[in-house]
């Protein structure tokens, strides 16, 4: 009932520390694609504390994301107010934003859900362009700050070790062994006493208020912020990608699909521009085929086997 | 043990134009074991799940220890003491042994959590006789243990009220012979239960009393030897001499 050991916290503490020390040696492209990959796992990981356990396949991701840099932009471009008050604010309207998406949903599972948050992800970029169109007169907005790439990936790493922390302190609570058994079964979940919906919502709101953080610090990296940007439904996808070709049934499954995905996936942007649409269908169809609980869940397989033959 | 009565009065379950459950009342006392019997399709587990919250009645109450839960959620229901199988074994297939089994203990009517939630899930897999480690996958269980799991799941959660809803289908004689004397040690502790079954020697052995369905509605009601009896009951479930 109980999840995740104190080795399995002490290698990623020690992961991380060796991950603060990439902006000191690597620079230009490299850091560049180390920032994007810190991105993917604290998006990935922190989807995967919702979706891992309870299989609700969200693609919301790109609503938190989208909301939460274009509410910094628009706060210091359009009201001059400071990155790091938009940035302490933004948190909280991703995690509003999932909690009034939760209790929408509570009633929806499978593909409805899936369906609700592309949907709902794809109304919010529209109505945000809507809003710029008609009524702000512009369809972008400006971020200008003195953050380079390496302070982003700093802020970043630290957002990514925090999304773990607290997904490990679930996996070891009443609430991460609740996720599994809504995940396993949902109508016994209900019949031992578990309020499935209160369970559920609070871990979205977690995704929600993750997914607009990370949102909120990229936005410097962009400096020029327009809806269809930020709100690219292609990251809900690549997230749900990421997580499932890791695993999302530990909470370290994630951080192994980034590492391999991230560099296929600049490999294939640089020389296969225009087919990068089909290398996801490909990879998708990979993991349905090949890996369908991930590499992680292909090791564990690997190592009961091995188990099993002593 | 905590004070337990169950009562049902005047419940009607409609889905649609079809009335699955028609105006049922009953009790059931403390300590008592009562029998919910009838052909298929009489609305037996339909008034199970109204018991366990997981549908709600159209009219009519239900209420333990003199508190309403009908219409309540499912999980209030649990944690204010009623436990419960499913027809169809419900486990969790992620999760090993133990975890199904203390699930109930962490969630249910009595809310514990590690060591202590632990040792009441091992106590339970000791209680049903399931001697299995507890950390096999549920995928390796016989389906008497996948039964005996679910089973100790419901007791983990130390209902007042336990229902158990055709618990003793699909099992070999042996393991009836087995699952009839477990129940039955269950009925010794003083634990009140209320059995959907459709296996006779069961329902002679382990009731009280019995309710009789068909069609939704209450057909008959005492004890396992005069309900069996009743010219209706033999009716409900043959049929008339000249049909």
């Amino acid at each position: 009932m109980i999840r995740g050991s104190f080795t399995e916290l002490l290698i990623i503490a020690v992961l991380a520390a060796f991950a603060a020390t990439v902006p000191l040696v690597a620079n230009g492209y490299w850091l560049s694609v180390c920032v994007t990959g810190m991105m993917y796992i604290a998006l990935a990981t922190s989807w995967s504390m919702f979706s891992g356990p309870t299989h609700y396949i969200s693609l919301a991701t790109a609503a938190f994301f989208g909301l939460g840099g274009y509410l910094l932009a628009t706060g210091m471009s359009d009201y001059q107010q400071p990155f790091w008050l938009m940035l302490a604010i933004v948190p909280f309207t991703g995690a509003v934003l999932a909690a009034l998406i939760g209790l929408a949903t509570l009633r929806l599972s499978g593909v409805y859900f899936v369906i609700f948050t592309l949907g709902l992800a794809e109304m919010i970029r529209n109505l945000v362009s809507w809003i710029q169109n008609n009524f702000l007169g512009s369809r972008g907005l400006y971020v200008l700050t003195d953050y380079t790439e390496r302070h982003i990936y700093w802020m970043l790493l630290a957002v990514a070790a925090t999304v773990y922390m607290l997904g490990w302190l679930i996996n070891r609570s009443r609430l991460g062994f609740s996720l599994r058994i809504i995940g396993g079964d949902e109508t016994v979940a209900r019949h031992v006493g578990i309020n499935t919906a209160t369970a559920k919502v609070i871990l979205f709101i977690t995704t929600g208020f993750f997914g607009a953080l990370v949102g909120g610090i990229l936005a410097p990296r962009y400096s020029y912020i327009e809806p269809n940007q930020v709100f690219s439904p292609q990251l809900s996808f690549l997230v749900v990608i990421i997580a499932l070709l890791g695993g999302s049934g530990r909470l370290w499954g994630p951080l192994v699909g980034v590492i391999p995905f991230t560099i296929l996936w600049e490999l294939v942007q640089t020389y296969f521009p225009n087919q990068t649409t089909l290398f996801l269908g490909v990879v998708f169809l990979v993991i349905v085929y090949f890996l369908p609980h991930g590499v992680v869940g292909r090791l564990e397989q690997a190592l009961e086997q091995v188990r099993k033959r002593r | 043990m905590a004070r337990a009565k169950l009562r049902v009065e005047r419940v009607t379950k409609r889905f649609g134009g079809l009335v699955a459950v028609d105006g049922l009342s009953f009790d059931v006392n403390e300590r008592e074991v009562l029998g919910i019997i009838g052909p298929n399709g009489s609305g037996k587990t339909t008034m199970l799940n109204m018991m366990s919250g997981a549908f709600k009645p159209t009219e009519g109450f239900i209420s333990l220890s003199d508190r309403q839960i009908s219409g309540k959620a499912a999980q209030t229901i649990a944690r204010a003491g009623v436990g419960r199988t499913f027809q169809l074994v419900r486990l969790l297939p992620g999760l090993t042994v133990l975890e199904n089994v203390v699930a109930g203990a962490v969630f249910g009517h009595r809310r514990q959590w590690g060591q202590s939630a632990k040792m009441v899930a091992l106590r339970m897999m000791e209680r049903v006789n399931l001697n299995i480690s507890p950390n096999a996958p549920i995928t390796e269980l016989t389906y008497i243990d996948q039964k005996r799991v679910e089973l100790a799941r419901a007791l983990c959660g130390e209902p007042n009220i336990l229902l158990l809803d055709e618990w003793l289908a699909g099992l070999n004689p042996t393991e009836l012979e087995a699952g009839i004397d477990l129940i039955k040690t269950l009925q010794e502790e003083g634990r009140t239960i209320i059995l959907v079954e459709h296996v006779m020697g069961a329902i002679r052995s382990l009731c009280d009393k019995c309710v009789v369905m068909a069609s939704g509605a209450k057909i008959a009601e005492g004890s396992p030897e005069q309900v069996l009896a009743d010219p209706e009951v033999i009716r409900a479930y043959l049929g008339d001499e000249d049909e």
